[in-house]
């Protein structure tokens, strides 16, 4: 198995994972309505929880340990997709942008069930049922305030149009793509995207939502590369100050 | 002497701190418990990858081991037999429900759109005139309802298993 191109791969699901996990924690006590402060921390502690079990995993592969690698990195160390990084921002972003990430990774969990590296498909196994939770809540925001009122439906748009080309930086290729198909590794980015659109059709036909013609839009890339926005180092700064002050929390 | 029945036996004292009437060994976390090359083994699994509490049930695994004079053992915490809700035994599922928590659907029941959770069966009254709240509980296992009988939400230990 190439080592390199299986550690690439596992560092950018922790990374997207452990940055998004972050993101959603910044809801707590800030949400809407209780319901969506209670789910939007749920799913960030389990979102660190899976963080930690990539890390651990690539630990195991030699790496530095897990509180280390996620907390002592700068954010051009970083792989995770830009979109992960982006400030929450209203509500409405915030729904949006956990619709299409949680789309994406729902599906890139289930294709890991069938890795050759074992490790993996015995964590996807158990991610993926953590995960429908996350889908089912995702789906049921987009499909209600995407049909309600006049005013959410333009809200959830704006947002669509406004996350849409970060979304599909999830997508960015790899330098191992040949060689993480080749091995089984993993069925490439490509194969994802195609699920993905569909899945999120699926879904917005459903409403009364519009898909941006994805022709017509550039994919903001870079973040696989460890090329990031100015909003990825402040949130670094954060995460790692808790860590630096409580070494050994609870995270 | 003593046999993996025994010790499964002690182990049940040990319990899930965030529903202090279920036994680690009910709740289906104990996955193995054996004896090799002079050493016992005890495998763990969590019920969510991010259990907060996987930690603290390991130290009280430990804690009860060495009380009953186990000095050579090693408990592991692994993925190789994952939690799914239905290793819940029957005996923890009454006592979730003594507990004010409705126990999980069978797996078999769980449909891809988990429709399944919006009439979970009170655990008050037993009544199904219920509807799913929030997917998210006060804990990651735990998801929010509301009976339309007792006019009053309650929480479920969520389904959760892989296909
Ligand atoms: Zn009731």
């Amino acid at each position: 198995m190439n080592e390199q191109a299986l550690k690439e791969f596992l560092y950018k699901m922790a990374d997207d994972t452990l940055i998004i996990g972050h993101r959603n924690s910044e809801w707590t006590g800030m949400g809407p309505i209780l319901e969506e402060d209670i789910a939007f921390s749920s799913m960030a502690q389990d979102q660190i929880g899976q963080s930690l079990a990539l890390f651990t995993l690539l630990h195991q592969l030699g790496e530095q340990e897990p509180d280390t690698v996620a907390f002592m990195r700068n954010a051009n160390q970083f792989h995770n997709c830009i979109l992960t990084e982006l400030p929450n921002q209203e509500y409405d972003f915030s729904i949006v942008r956990h619709f299409l990430y949680t789309t994406s990774a729902t599906l890139r969990w289930d294709m890991c069930t069938h890795s050759s590296y074992e490790p993996l498909a015995q964590l996807a196994k158990k991610v993926k049922g953590e995960l429908r939770y996350h889908s089912l809540h995702a789906r049921t925001w987009i499909q209600q305030l995407g049909s309600a009122t006049e005013e959410s439906i333009s809200r959830l748009q704006r947002s669509l149009e406004l996350a849409m080309p970060y979304a599909l930086g999830i997508f960015e290729e790899s330098p191992f793509e040949k060689e993480l198909v080749a091995q089984h590794i993993f069925e490439g980015e490509k194969r994802l995207m195609e699920k993905w659109l569909s899945a999120i059709e699926e879904v917005l036909g459903k409403t009364q939502l519009v898909i941006p013609d994805l022709k017509l839009i550039q994919p903001v890339l870079g973040g696989r590369k460890g090329q990031h926005s100015e909003h990825l180092q402040p949130l670094l700064d954060e995460m790692s100050e808790v860590f630096r002050t409580e070494p050994g929390a609870e995270w | 002497m003593f046999d993996s029945k025994q010790i499964l036996e002690w182990l049940e004292e040990v319990k899930d701190p965030e529903i202090p009437v279920l036994s680690l060994v009910d709740l289906g976390v104990i996955t193995r418990v054996e004896f090799k090359e002079n050493k016992w083994f005890v495998d763990m699994t969590p019920t969510f990858v991010g259990c907060p509490a996987m930690d603290y049930m390991k130290q009280d695994v430990e804690r009860v081991l060495q009380e009953h004079g186990i000095k050579d053992f090693e408990v592991r915490v692994t993925l190789a037999d994952t939690w799914n809700s239905d290793k819940i035994s029957e005996k923890g599922r009454l006592a979730l429900k003594q507990f004010g928590l409705a126990p999980p659907p069978g797996l078999s029941t769980l449909i891809d759109d988990l429709s399944i959770l919006e009439h979970v069966a009170c655990p008050r009254c037993n009544g199904t005139h219920t509807e799913l709240r929030s997917p998210f509980g006060s804990t990651l296992c735990r998801s929010i309802h509301y009976c339309h009988e007792c006019k009053e939400a309650f929480e479920q230990m969520k389904p959760l298993g892989h296909d």
